[in-house]
C-alpha cells in the first residue's frame, strides 16, 4: 500500500529500537500475563496490593492488558453489531434503538452483576474477576463505537456498494476493501476517546465491593485505592505519576501512529491540508524491519485481497430462496424475543418483591440525582466556557492544550475522590452537595475539549465581521460566541452528563480512613444495594438510571442535537 | 438472437406496507450488437432504475432481462457499468481500482496486472498508476471509473450519466475519447446504454435514442439517429434532431398532466420555485416571441433535467403555452410579467388555487383546524403514501414554496409548522 520514498534512510538505532521494543512487549504481555489467571479463593484469600512503588510497572502492565483485551473485544463487538444493524432491515429497527438504551445503562451499576457471574464461570481463578473488569472497560466503551461504525456503514455511498457487487467484491474482501476503510477514521477516532473514558471504569472495577467482599485486582486502579485507604501519600503520588506515565505513553506509541496513519482512509476526495502526524509513525516508516514485514507480509496479504480467487464465477453457494430467508430470519428474530421475553419476566418478578413502597423510593432518589448531575454540568460548563473559547481563539495556544486535556480527561478522577473525602470531612462540608463537586471532576474536561474544538473552528470572516459590527460583551457572546459554539457545546454536555450519571454511583458513597460519607440518591441506593446483594434493589436500581438517562436524552438532549443541527450548523 | 433484451419489465418501490408507487411500466427494449443506445427522459423517470435492473443490481417486479437470449439472475455476466460520481475506492491507487474491474477473469497475477496496465495506458492516465483518486482532477477520476469497466471487456457498457458530474470541457473531452474508442473499434465492447437528461449528449453520442414518460416511466420514443459520425453540433441537421426530441419529450406534459390532475387528488407538480418561474416569464417577456425550448436551454446553459420542470411549472399554471418544441407566454402569462410584485403574487395566487388543487386542500386542511397550523409531518405522511419518501420531501417543499410566494400561508422552518398569515405565529 505505501510506496516509501527514495529519500527514507534508514537508521541501525531504529530498527535495534524498535527490535528491542518487540521483545520486551512480548515479554512483558506473556509475564503479566500469567498474573491473570492465577489461582484464587474468593471468600478469605484479599489480594494484596504491595504499595512497593517497584512493583508499579507491573501493575501499570496488567492494567494496561485489561484495556487493550477490552479494546479488542470492542472492535469485534463493533464490527458484527454494526454489520447486522447496517445490513438487515429488522436488525435495524431493533438494534439502534437498543444501542441508545444500552448505552444509558449505568455501567458501574452492574459492575457487581458481572463480577459475581464471572467469578460463577471461573470458580478458584482471577480469571473471573478480570474478565469482570475488562467487561466492565468494555461496556464504558463500546456503544460508543458501535454507533460511530454504524452511521460509517449506513454513510457507504450506494454507488460503491454497486459497484462492489458489480465487481463481485464480497464476504472478507468487502469488509476489508470497503467496510473496515470506509468507517476507519471515525473508528479511531472514536475509540480513542472511549479508551480514554475506559480508564475511569478500570479504576473502579480493580477494587470493588461486592457482598461485603472488597475485590482486588493488581493494577494500577487497585494501587491508588489501597494508597488512599493506608493514607500514603508518597505511595499515591507515584501512583499518578505512573497514571499520567501510562496514559502519555499510549497515546504517543499507540493511538497518534494509529491516527496519523488512518487519515489515508479519510473519504473527502480532495487532499488535505493539515494531517495529524506522529513521530513515531515517521520513525516506523523509516526502518528497515517494518519495511522489511511490509514488504513480505502486508503487499502480498493486499495484492491477495485486491485480486481476489481466481475462478469465482464457477462457484455457486447455497442461497435458500427468497421465502425460505425470510422464515428463517423471523424463526430467529423470534426465538430471541422469546429468551427476552423470558428473561424480561424473571427480571420483573424479582423486582415485584420490591413491594410498591420500595418501588418508588428509588424513583425519588433518581431525581435527587438529576438534579446533582445538572449542577455538575452546569458548574463544570461555568468556567471551561469562557477558559475553552479563550483557547480556541488562540491558535498557537489550542495546539497545545487539547492534547494535555485529552490527558487530564482519560485520567481517572474518581482516584481523588477519598482524598477530596477528606478535605470535606475537614471543612465540615456535607457529600448532599459535595458530591456534585465530586461529579464534576471528571466530567467537566469533555466539556472544554468541545469547546476548544468549536470555538477554533469560527470562521475568521465572521469573527472579522462582528469586530467590524462593534459587537462586544455580552453581545458578542450572544450573537458571535455562543450561536457558533452550540453544537459542540452540546456534544459537550451530553457526554459530561452521561459520564456524571455513572459517577454517581462512586461519588455518592465515598470514603476516607474508615469514615464513609453518604449523600441521598440513586447512585448511594445502587452502591448500597450491591454492597448488601440486594438483588432486586440492584436490579430495580440499575432500570431507574437507565429510565432518567433515556428520557434525558430523548427530550432534552436530542432536542438540543436537532437545534444544533439545523439552526446552530456552520456551513463549511 | 438480440444481444440483450427487456421483456416486459415492470418495478414498483413500496411504500409503508400496504402503498405501492410504479416507476417502470411494461417496458420492453431489444438491444443489438452495435448499438449505442441513450435512454432519455424527464428527472425522477426511472432512467437510473433501468439501467440497474439491466446491470441486475435490483431485480425487477415484473418481467425479466434475457442476456444472449437466456434469463439472467443476479449480477449479469459480461456487463459493465460507469458511474456518475465514479463510485472509485478512495484509498486504492488508480491501477488497484482497475485491476478490481478484472476479479471475474480467470488470469495470473501478472496478466491481471499487464492488461490493468493497458486499459490505463488506452483511457489516458499512463503515468497516473499509483496515484489516489483525490489526487485526480474529476475528469481523470472518471477516466479511472471508464478503466475499471473496460479492463474486463464486457460485452455491454453501461453508463449512468457520466459526464452529468463533470464541468463542460471535460466533458466534451472525454466524450470525444469515449466515441472514438467505440467508433474505432479499440474496445470489444458491443453496445453501450448510456442514461442521460441531456439531449444534446444523447445526440452526439447515440445511433439510437428511447424516450420515457415519467410517472411511471413507459417508452414514449425509440429513433434511430442516421446522421453521420463524427457530429457536427451547430449544424442543422443536428438542431433538428435535437428539436424534434425535445418536442417528444414535452409533448405529452399537457395531455397527460389535466386527467391526471381531475382523477387522483395528488398529482405530482414540477419541481421549480417560483423564483426560477419568474425568472422564466420575465426572460421570454423580452423576447417577445416564440422561441424554441432548445435555444431557451442553450440561453439559460441548462440541460433538461432543470429545465423541463421550470417550463412544466409554468405550462401547469397556465403562464406559458408549449407546442411543437416552441414556448410562448400566454395573455396570463404577459399580464403575470408586466405585473407590479404585489400584483404579481395576486396573479399567482389565483392561478395557483384554480389549477393546483392539492394546494387547495391543504389550505383548507389548515382553516379547519383551530389554532391555523399543521406540522408539516402531517403533509409528508399524506405525501409519501403517494409519492414515496425522497419525492414526497421535495413535492411538499415546492408547495410549501408556492404557497408562501402566494400568500396562503406561512411556514416557520425552524417548527416545521405552515400556519396560517395573521394568525398567532408559532414561534412566539
Amino acid at each position: 500500500m505505501r510506496r516509501y520514498g527514495a529519500a527514507s534512510q534508514s537508521a541501525w538505532w531504529v530498527d535495534a529500537a524498535l527490535l528491542l521494543g518487540v521483545l520486551g512487549l512480548l515479554y512483558g504481555i506473556v509475564h503479566v500475563g500469567k498474573g491473570m489467571v492465577e489461582p484464587y479463593g474468593p471468600p478469605d484469600a484479599a489480594i494484596d496490593v504491595s504499595l512497593d512503588p517497584s512493583m508499579l510497572p507491573y501493575y501499570a502492565g496488567r492494567s494496561l492488558i485489561r484495556m487493550f483485551v477490552a479494546l479488542g473485544a470492542s472492535l469485534v463487538f463493533t464490527f458484527l453489531y454494526a454489520q447486522i444493524a447496517a445490513r438487515s432491515r429488522i436488525g435495524e429497527r431493533i438494534l439502534i434503538p437498543l444501542l441508545d438504551i444500552l448505552q444509558s445503562v449505568p455501567v458501574l451499576g452492574f459492575l457487581s452483576v458481572t463480577v459475581v457471574g464471572f467469578m460463577a464461570l471461573f470458580p478458584n481463578s482471577l480469571l473471573g474477576v478480570e474478565l469482570a473488569s475488562i467487561f466492565a472497560i468494555f461496556t464504558g466503551q463500546v456503544w460508543n463505537m458501535t454507533f460511530g461504525v454504524y452511521q460509517s456503514l449506513t454513510g457507504v455511498p450506494k454507488e460503491l456498494r454497486e459497484a462492489s457487487r458489480l465487481y463481485h467484491i464480497r464476504g472478507l474482501r468487502r469488509f476489508l476493501l470497503l467496510d473496515l476503510p470506509y468507517s476507519a477514521v471515525h473508528l479511531v477516532w472514536n475509540s480513542m476517546m472511549s479508551f480514554g473514558g475506559g480508564w475511569f471504569f478500570l479504576a473502579v472495577s480493580e477494587s470493588i465491593t461486592v457482598l461485603h467482599h472488597d475485590i482486588r485486582l493488581p493494577g494500577i486502579g487497585s494501587y491508588m485505592a489501597a494508597a488512599m485507604d493506608q493514607g500514603d501519600v508518597r505511595a499515591l503520588l507515584y501512583a499518578i505519576i505512573t497514571m499520567v506515565v501510562v496514559i502519555v505513553a499510549v497515546d504517543q506509541l499507540f493511538w497518534r501512529p494509529v491516527v496519523a496513519w488512518v487519515q489515508r482512509f479519510k473519504v473527502e476526495q480532495t487532499a488535505g491540508v493539515d494531517q495529524p502526524s506522529s513521530w513515531m509513525l515517521n520513525l516506523l516508516r523509516r526502518s528497515r524491519l517494518a519495511r522489511w514485514m511490509h514488504k513480505a507480509v502486508v503487499e502480498p496479504a493486499w495484492a491477495w485481497v485486491i485480486a481476489g480467487r481466481a475462478g469465482r464465477r464457477e462457484r455457486r453457494t447455497f442461497r435458500p430462496n427468497r421465502r425460505v430467508r425470510r422464515l428463517l430470519a423471523s424463526a430467529a428474530w423470534a426465538a430471541l424475543s422469546v429468551v427476552v421475553f423470558y428473561w424480561v419476566v424473571r427480571g420483573g418478578l424479582m423486582v415485584a418483591e420490591l413491594g410498591w413502597r420500595e418501588l418508588l423510593v428509588p424513583v425519588g432518589y433518581g431525581f435527587l440525582t438529576m438534579a446533582r448531575v445538572f449542577a455538575a454540568v452546569a458548574l463544570g460548563a461555568l468556567w471551561t466556557v469562557p477558559v475553552g473559547v479563550w483557547i480556541g481563539t488562540h491558535p498557537k495556544w489550542s495546539r497545545i492544550a487539547q492534547p494535555l486535556v485529552l490527558i487530564a480527561a482519560s485520567f481517572p478522577a474518581n482516584m481523588f475522590f477519598p482524598l477530596i473525602t477528606a478535605v470535606f470531612l475537614s471543612l465540615h462540608i456535607s457529600l448532599q452537595w459535595g458530591s456534585v463537586l465530586l461529579m464534576m471532576l471528571g466530567t467537566q474536561w469533555y466539556i472544554l475539549f468541545n469547546v476548544i474544538a468549536g470555538a477554533s473552528a469560527i470562521p475568521n470572516d465572521l469573527r472579522e465581521a462582528s469586530e467590524l459590527l462593534g459587537l462586544r460583551g455580552w453581545r458578542r457572546w450572544r450573537y458571535l460566541i455562543l450561536p457558533a459554539i452550540f453544537p459542540a457545546l452540546t456534544t459537550g454536555l451530553v457526554t459530561a452528563s452521561g459520564g456524571a450519571w455513572n459517577a454517581s454511583i462512586v461519588a455518592e458513597v465515598v470514603s476516607w480512613g474508615g469514615t464513609q460519607l453518604t449523600a441521598t440518591g440513586l447512585g448511594a441506593y445502587i452502591t448500597r444495594a450491591t454492597t448488601e446483594g440486594h438483588w432486586p434493589a440492584i436490579v430495580w436500581g440499575i432500570v431507574v438510571m437507565a429510565g432518567f438517562v433515556v428520557v434525558i436524552n430523548r427530550t432534552l438532549w436530542r432536542r438540543m442535537h436537532r437545534l444544533a443541527e439545523t439552526r446552530y450548523r456552520l456551513e463549511a | 438472437m438480440a444481444l440483450l433484451e427487456l421483456r416486459r419489465v415492470s418495478k414498483d418501490w413500496e411504500v409503508g406496507s400496504e402503498s405501492k408507487t410504479t416507476i417502470l411500466k411494461d417496458i420492453s427494449l431489444k438491444v443489438e450488437e452495435g448499438d449505442f443506445l441513450a435512454v432519455l427522459g424527464p428527472s425522477g423517470s426511472g432512467k437510473s432504475t433501468l439501467l440497474r435492473i439491466i446491470a441486475g443490481l435490483i431485480p425487477p417486479t415484473e418481467g425479466e432481462v434475457l442476456y444472449h437470449g437466456r434469463p439472467v439472475e443476479g449480477v449479469a455476466p459480461g456487463v459493465a457499468m460507469i458511474f456518475q460520481n465514479f463510485a472509485l475506492f478512495p484509498w486504492l491507487t488508480v491501477l488497484e481500482n482497475v485491476e478490481l474491474g478484472l476479479d471475474r477473469e480467470e488470469l495470473t497475477a501478472a496478466e491481471k496486472r499487464e492488461r490493468a496496465l493497458q486499459v490505463i495506458d488506452m483511457v489516458g492516465l499512463d503515468g497516473f498508476e499509483t496515484a489516489f483518486p483525490k489526487e485526480l482532477s474529476g475528469g481523470m477520476r472518471q477516466r479511472v471509473g471508464f478503466g475499471r469497466a473496460l479492463v474486463a471487456e464486457p460485452d455491454v457498457l453501461l453508463m449512468d450519466e457520466p459526464f452529468s458530474a463533470l464541468d463542460v470541457l471535460t466533458a466534451e473531452n472525454l466524450r470525444r475519447d469515449l466515441l472514438e474508442l467505440w467508433l474505432e473499434k479499440k474496445i470489444r465492447t458491443k453496445a453501450i446504454i448510456l442514461v442521460t437528461h441531456s439531449i444534446e449528449e444523447a445526440v452526439y453520442l447515440a445511433n439510437r435514442v428511447v424516450v420515457l414518460s415519467r410517472d411511471p416511466a413507459q417508452v414514449v420514443t425509440d429513433v434511430r439517429l442516421t446522421l453521420p459520425y463524427w457530429r457536427e453540433k451547430q449544424s442543422p441537421a443536428f438542431l433538428a434532431v435535437v428539436d424534434q426530441l425535445y418536442a417528444t419529450i414535452t409533448r405529452r406534459t399537457p395531455a397527460e398532466a389535466a386527467p391526471a390532475a381531475a382523477g387522483r387528488p395528488l398529482s405530482r407538480v414540477p419541481e421549480v420555485r417560483s423564483g426560477a418561474l419568474t425568472g422564466l416569464l420575465e426572460l421570454l417577456d423580452d423576447l417577445e416571441t416564440r422561441i424554441d425550448l432548445y435555444k431557451l436551454a442553450d440561453n439559460l446553459m441548462l440541460d433538461v433535467e432543470d429545465f423541463l420542470p421550470i417550463v412544466e411549472g409554468a405550462e401547469l399554471l397556465g403562464l406559458v403555452k408549449v407546442e411543437h418544441g416552441d414556448i410562448e407566454l400566454t395573455d396570463v402569462g404577459r399580464r403575470f410579467a408586466e405585473a407590479s410584485v404585489l400584483e404579481r403574487k395576486e396573479i399567482f395566487r389565483e392561478l395557483v388555487l384554480k389549477k393546483v388543487p392539492t394546494m387547495e386542500k391543504m389550505l383548507w386542511v389548515l382553516q379547519s383546524k383551530r389554532n391555523k397550523q399543521i406540522p408539516r409531518e402531517f403533509f409528508l405522511q399524506i405525501f409519501e403514501r403517494r409519492f414515496g419518501p425522497d419525492e414526497a420531501a421535495k413535492q411538499l417543499d415546492i408547495l410549501i414554496d408556492w404557497g408562501r410566494y402566494a400568500e396562503l400561508f406561512g411556514y416557520d422552518e425552524q417548527g416545521g409548522r405552515l400556519y396560517l398569515e395573521g394568525d398567532e405565529h408559532p414561534r412566539a
